[in-house]
């Protein structure tokens, strides 16, 4: 594009140089490249224009308009579902290859119409609307492919959701026809009603080859692990109704029964649960006698008196999901929607995604034989689960059930996650609602490990230009005994650091990491030179913490190696004038944090803090020379959910003379900088992490009456 | 000059050109594709490219709800005569708990395993052995088959490899003159080997029958889920109880070793397992890859010997195994002539995070575990992607499979007696299908075999979930105060305590567990308090009764307390506070030691005041609850009645067990002087302190605890807790907790 324009504004000047010979061979190229792009632009407006007029017309009549297969009687069919079939036998990996996102990449097949030589088509009616929904849905996802080559899993547009509108021989010789068949492998087939009467398979009857299949309804006995996807019945009540979401808690009626199919048998059981325990169950069944135009499905009666459904279920805390024909049941999308937590009826069931979900925090499940004691074991739930089952059945219900979309990408994600299963979603992102993956805590450093002394730690002094205080500094760290290598960062760009023979002489490795820019982050930096996992962060000018009082400190960083274990410590408070949050350095009985300016952590922080800091508050900090400290106790408190750790007494730390307090100073204004800060982090992090305790650490016989020299470190200072 | 400016035309225009065939190049196809979409519906031809569109037009429901008649033609059979039926066609390869296992068994004792008796003359490998004893030594051991539940062979079925010494012969018949065999119903059969070279089938070599199997390396194909479990491969010399902790010590940053991806072992010249093991000198690059195999194995390898295997086998030599499994992030554990491998639980052992090329293993206990979270589960087809793969997994990522590794290790696998239970815990979890595990009571820390989901399925109710579900335990603790004296008057320490506990803020109630002789003094005898005092006669009067599972206890926190016990309101206040940071341990006042006496060679018990504690003793502190009911349940008889018969010991027990499930110290808080007296046995009365066999006996209870844990669980700890401001030089009016300061 640049480089025509540029000859285009050139040209004329250029042309009336040239040879006449080199003119007429340009001029011709040049009239040559233009008709040609006047054409492209007639091609390009003309005939699109007819076909986007021809697509709107499309729309409506292009089910019926589908291309129309004939299947020759004797085309083949192809082999029943192997059972043996698993990701390693039947499916082909190579397909999907290795890519940085890990993610697979889904072909779908454009809609075609088969019938058989009569005309008759295979499948009564056709593409469904919920199929039409799912592969939509499928098209606009990032799994989807429009070119059939890069495809790992190719979906057939042949809608089999329901088995009964099938005609089974025609549908599976319909398959072999779709021109990747290949013996279906890598083929992923939908089907939420299986069997038909009357013993109602558990698994389509079509026969499919290889093919994966997403199944509604499995039993254990079809449904081959690790390769079929379980899937939920879509209730089409999801689209029509809303239900809003109900606080977690008890309800009018404790069970709630509202099939309308069930197995007189379970009726009967269930009328004897209900004479034993009375109001605390509800019975609903068909109404009998509703007038003309109310829906049915909508409606449930007991005795004559007429309920809403799926409303009613919001009523009850635990509703009955029992098995009918099918295992698979709609039902159990209206139960969850409506928060009541489903009690699951149906021996030998697999139930939905049960790959990846933990139905035992969102359901009950009762072998049928135990019907009888249904109300005896429900009443042993702690109140506590039920309300988060209930929470949880919703939950499950808005993220897998709630939609054909939802339904197809878990689908489409379970397998993924089999292809690539060290980037599988976790246990966690499945199953965790919402609310709770905000306030829980998942740290990679979860171990209750307490590290050897031996390693020791490395003590990390950021130092500008204060060379006699850092001197001082690093000759009182130097005496304690677990100091393993001192490293200053030199933070200084206009000034070097003093010539090596000016340092204090001490028995462990000193290193100088020079910076290229003056910025606080640089003390945070997970430096190579730092082989220990603790590190000691600590302020050029904190000259009055004895060795006793630091080696201690060590000694309780590996009590707590995930947490900071600091000296000089703060508190958060809300501000309830102001309505925000509010720094404060008095002497407090609490504390939530511990500043950096001499405190031990593990060397992990230093990698989150330079690489993890969620937003922009690593920059922020930078650009405002502040609350580097505060920054980092919210990141260490909102990864472990844990309070930080003051050990010792010691308030002074400069000087002896130095006011009890003294953080950088003590003006007003940094007090106000201070809280801003903690107000802006928790607005990014988008809560407030840290926790407030009222203890601290001190040695075992600190102030004991107990002879100083047997203690292990006499030496702490009361201030 | 010339030639540059031809240059410039040349290039413009071949720019033109692009440009031209950009243009067609899309537009030429879409132009294409409107008549070929035609084509489409009159053609049954199919278009490669072809996109799949939405249909707006209004279409049919996938099932008519309306009507849905489907239901009702079922009427006719017997929803209990098709479970029946079930029992029927469903056996064999077939078999599920619906059809091969008898509920009703269960129903009665609950979870009870019997275990045949032993057979004399009948050999058994002491590994089965092991088995056995740890079944018996477990809280679901019952010695009468009427009550049992789940039967366990005394045949060592463990090594069906015929050409083992250990093979037992004419186990078909052995077995089936069991006379409670029952064509193997309800029954669990242990094994380790199966088939012999070359097939190495997974075939038994005699019937099972309706037989659970509890198998190593039983492939996906073989095994039939929610029946059988899957069991790793452990050597003869994995103990039987107790068992080594995890290797894992520092977790350095960046969390890389010193090599990436390692394997040494043999590679097989003929027959199965072959395959991926040849191939695997393609991904070796003898820098942080380093994959090793020898062909030196066997009697006649000489006589098989490929191109390769000299080089191999120099190369194999200069690298020690042991050496690269302590030093590498990631370790292969492709299979071998079967499919599991002792590799798989030694690269668990050494943090070592095991990389799986075995396609087609059902991995150990897949029904409850996660493998995803410990192992990279790679696909032998897939050889040559693996170290791609695994660079490509995160530092942090990296971190947490590693600790998960040491959490799986410890909790199920360590010892034959960890790996005995998880087995059978997963069958009971099947049986009683309402009160199991889930997901993340297995996965996360302490595991499974200590988290019983008898005593609540909701994680709340446990001290371990907190962080992890996001919600705080209940913010009262709850009192249980051991008495064991008389009332005699209204001045004794128990009547002080009473008060001073029940003023406490955070108190709901306060238990009194009657341990005494005397008979339970009447109601008014007791001190008026704000929260109600609830009388327990301590059950035949023993020592455990303290640390029953009390119904009455609404709380999560336990403050329990011996009868002669001084403490302040605001010291209990404090401890509860800190308790709400540490709900998994132990927290409390008179802290106690342990040590190593290398003299005696073995544990020793020390009450003097040290520079450090490893217990915190029940006569002060606060737990959670659930720990009354895992001392109640978890712990053998034979500790309790040990306890019980000396009146001695029951606060160590208790400082054993949760340490051996935080695997963390106790923590001690501040207390007044005047509590160092009445602990140290100092008071006039004669409390059980005084007593001389007291402290010999305590010094016993250690090891005798030491040895049923099978290692020293407890933990030491150098600090104590005090309030933030605690003998600060500041007014005493600022302080929170002053009263810990007065004398």
């Amino acid at each position: 594009m640049y480089a025509s324009g540029k000859y285009s504004s050139r040209g004329p000047a250029l042309i009336p140089r040239m040879k006449t010979k080199h003119r007429i061979y340009y001029i011709t190229l040049f009239s040559v490249v233009l008709l040609g792009l006047i054409a492209t632009g007639m091609f390009q407006f003309w005939p699109h224009s007819i076909e986007s007029a021809a697509d709107w017309t499309l729309d409506k009549r292009s089910v019926h308009d589908a291309p129309l297969v004939r299947l020759p009687v004797s085309s083949p069919i192809p082999e029943r579902g192997d059972l043996s079939c698993r990701m390693h036998t039947c499916f082909d990996v190579y397909r999907c290859g290795y890519n940085p996102k890990n993610r697979i990449k889904v072909y779908i097949y454009p809609l075609q119409k088969f019938v058989d030589e009569l005309g008759v088509p295979i499948s009564s009616t056709g593409l469904s609307r919920e199929y039409n929904d799912l592969l939509s849905a499928i098209s606009d996802s990032d799994f989807y492919t429009d070119d059939v080559t890069r495809a790992c899993l190719f979906i057939p547009s042949i809608d089999v959701l329901n088995q009964n509108s099938l005609r089974i021989r025609e549908t599976a010789q319909a398959l072999t026809m779709l021109p990747r068949w290949d013996k279906g492998m890598n083929h992923l087939l939908f089907n939420m009603l299986p069997g038909g009467p009357p013993d109602y398979n558990t698994a389509l009857d079509v026969p499919r080859d290889r093919a994966l299949l997403a199944g509604g309804g499995f039993s254990t006995w079809t449904y081959r692990q690790g390769y079929d996807v379980s899937i939920p019945v879509y209730s089409p009540l999801s689209a029509d109704v809303e239900l809003p979401e109900r606080q977690p808690g008890p309800r009018h009626y404790f069970i709630l029964s509202s099939q309308t199919a069930i197995h007189r048998e379970y009726r009967a059981e269930l009328e004897r649960l209900k004479e034993e325990n009375g109001e605390a169950l509800l019975l609903l069944d068909k109404c009998s006698n509703l007038s003309q135009g109310v829906a049915s499905a909508r409606k449930r009666c007991y005795k004559g008196q007429v309920y809403d459904y799926p409303q009613i279920l919001q009523e009850s805390s635990f509703c009955v999901v029992l098995r009918g024909a099918r295992l698979g049941q709609a039902a159990l999308s209206d139960v969850l929607q409506a928060g009541c937590v489903p009690v699951i009826l149906a021996d030998s069931y697999i139930l939905p995604f049960s790959e990846v979900l933990d139905w035992k925090r969102a359901s009950v499940v009762i072998p049928e034989e135990k019907l009888s004691e249904m109300y005896t074991i429900l009443k042993s739930i702690p109140h506590r689960q039920v309300e988060e089952m209930q929470r949880q059945a919703r939950w499950f219900w808005e993220a897998y059930f709630s939609s054909m979309k939802a339904i197809g990408l878990t689908t489409l994600q379970i397998i993924n996650d089999r292809i690539y299963p060290y980037a599988a979603r976790t246990y966690e992102q499945w199953n965790n609602p919402p609310v709770v993956k905000w306030s829980s805590v998942n740290s990679p450093l979860f171990l209750p490990l307490i590290p050897p002394r031996a390693p020791g730690f490395t003590a990390v002094v950021l130092t500008y230009d204060r060379v006699e205080s850092l001197f001082r500094v690093i000759t009182e760290i130097s005496k304690v005994p677990s100091l393993a290598k001192l490293l200053v960062v030199w933070n200084n760009q206009n000034k070097s650091p003093p010539e090596e023979s000016l340092w204090p002489k001490i028995g462990v490795p000193l290193k100088v990491v020079r910076t290229k820019e003056n910025k606080l982050s640089n003390r945070f930096f997970p430096y190579d030179e730092i082989e220990t996992e603790a590190v000691l962060a600590i302020d050029d000018d904190i000259i009055m913490l004895t060795s006793d009082e630091l080696q201690f400190g060590y000694e309780v960083w590996r009590e707590f190696p995930d947490r900071l274990v600091g000296y000089p410590g703060r508190l958060h408070l809300w501000d309830h004038e102001m309505g925000k949050w509010k720094y404060e350095s008095e002497w407090t009985n609490e504390v939530s944090m511990v500043l950096t300016g001499a405190a031990f952590y593990h060397k992990y922080f230093n990698y989150l803090y330079t690489y993890k800091m969620p937003g922009d508050i690593k920059n922020w900090v930078d650009a405002h020379m502040n609350c580097e400290d505060i920054a980092m106790n919210f990141l260490v408190a909102n990864i472990t959910g844990k309070a930080p750790i003051k050990v010792t007494p010691r308030k002074k730390f400069k000087c002896p003379e130095c006011t009890a307090i003294d953080g950088l100073s003590l003006d007003q204004t940094h007090m106000v900088e201070r809280s801003e800060c903690i107000n802006k982090f928790a607005s990014v992090f988008g809560t407030m992490p840290l926790k407030v305790v009222e203890h601290r650490a001190d040695p075992v016989l600190y102030k004991d009456d107990f002879p100083e020299k047997l203690k292990s470190f006499p030496n702490i200072g009361s201030l | 000059m010339q030639a540059k400016k031809r240059y410039l035309t040349l290039f413009s225009a071949g720019a033109c050109l692009i440009l031209l065939f950009c243009f067609g190049g899309i537009q030429v196809p879409l132009s294409r594709k409107g008549p070929s979409r035609r084509d489409d519906r009159s053609l049954a031809g199919y278009h490669p490219g072809a996109r799949w569109r939405r249909f707006s037009a209004s279409l049919q429901p996938f099932s008519p709800w309306e009507h849905d008649q489907s239901d009702s033609h079922n009427e006719h059979i017997s929803p209990r005569q098709k479970r029946d039926a079930n029992s029927g066609v469903y056996t064999g390869k077939r078999c599920r708990m619906e059809s091969c296992f008898d509920f009703s068994l269960c129903q009665r004792n609950g979870f009870k395993v019997y275990v045949y008796p032993q057979q004399k003359g009948e050999k058994m490998s002491e590994s089965y052995q092991n088995i056995l004893s740890s079944i018996e030594g477990s809280m679901l051991y019952t010695p009468d088959p009427g009550q049992a539940c789940l039967f366990v062979l005394s045949l060592d079925t463990l090594d069906r490899d015929q050409l083992s010494p250990q093979y037992v012969h004419n186990l078909k018949a052995k077995v089936q003159s069991l006379h409670l065999w029952n064509g193997g119903k309800n029954h669990i059969i242990f094994n380790l080997y199966s088939g012999t070279w070359p097939d190495y089938t997974e075939d038994l070599g005699f019937d099972i029958g309706l037989a659970m199997l509890a198998k190593a390396s039983i492939s996906t194909e073989n095994f039939r889920p929610n029946f059988d479990v899957s069991i790793p491969l452990f050597s003869k010399d994995h103990p039987r109880t107790g068992g080594e902790r995890g290797y894992l010590k520092h977790n350095t940053i960046p969390p890389y070793r010193k090599y990436m991806l390692v394997f040494k072992g043999k590679r097989y010249l003929t027959g199965i397992g072959s395959d991926t093991r040849n191939a695997l000198y393609h991904v070796h690059n003898s820098e942080d890859v380093v994959l090793l195999t020898t062909c030196k194995h066997g009697k006649d390898w000489q006589k098989h010997k490929d191109a390769r295997c000299d080089k191999d086998n120099a190369e194999y030599d200069k690298y020690d195994y042991r050496e690269m499994l302590y030093n590498s992030t990631f370790c292969l554990v492709p299979r071998g002539r079967r499919l599991g491998s002792f590799r798989f639980l030694e690269a668990l052992q050494a943090a070592c995070v095991p990389v799986m090329l075995s396609n087609g293993w059902e991995l150990p206990f897949s029904e409850i575990i996660d493998w995803n979270t410990a192992a990279v589960i790679g696909d032998e087809r897939l050889l040559l992607q693996i170290p791609s793969t695994v660079r490509s997994i995160h530092q942090d990522k990296i971190l947490s499979l590693r600790h998960q590794t040491q959490f799986l290790w410890e909790a199920y696998f360590n010892s034959v007696e960890k790996i005995v239970l998880t087995t059978l815990e997963i069958i009971q979890d099947r049986v009683v299908q309402h009160t199991s595990r889930s997901n993340l009571m297995w996965n996360s820390l302490p595991g499974g075999l200590f988290t019983l989901p008898q005593y609540s399925t909701y994680l709340g109710d446990f001290p371990f979930y907190y962080a992890k579900l996001g919600v705080k335990p209940y913010t009262k603790f709850t009192a249980i105060v051991h008495v064991v004296s008389p009332l005699v008057s209204q001045s004794q320490p128990v009547m002080k305590l009473l008060v001073v506990v029940a003023k406490s803020q955070y108190c709901a109630q306060v238990i009194v567990v009657w341990n005494c002789d005397k008979p339970l003094p009447a109601k008014h005898r007791w001190p008026v308090t704000s929260v109600p005092v609830i009388v327990i006669e301590g059950e035949s009067k023993v020592i455990s009764s303290r640390f029953l599972p009390y119904e009455t206890i609404p709380t999560d926190a336990v403050l329990s307390l011996d009868e002669d016990t001084v403490l302040s309101t605001t010291e209990v206040d404090f401890a509860f506070t800190v308790w709400q940071s540490f709900p998994d341990r132990i927290v409390g006042y008179p802290a106690r030691s342990h040590f190593w006496d290398s003299n005696k060679e073995r544990w020793g018990y020390t009450s003097k005041w040290t520079n450090e504690y490893s217990m915190v003793l029940t006569g002060a502190a606060i737990y959670h609850k659930y720990y009354h009911y895992l001392y109640t349940t978890y712990l053998p008889a034979s500790l309790k009645t040990m306890v019980d018969q000396m009146s001695n010991c029951e606060d160590i027990l208790m400082n054993f067990l949760v340490s051996s499930v935080s695997k963390l110290p106790p923590i001690k808080v501040t207390q007044k002087k005047q509590y160092k007296e009445t602990m140290m046995g100092q008071s006039s009365r004669a409390s059980r302190w005084a007593d001389p066999d007291h402290f010999a006996q305590r010094q016993t209870c250690m090891n005798k605890f030491a040895s049923w844990f099978g290692t020293m669980p407890l933990v030491h700890s150098q600090m104590r807790l005090d309030p933030v401001l605690f003998k600060d030089q500041v007014s005493i009016l600022r302080k929170k907790y002053r009263d810990i300061e007065r004398l």
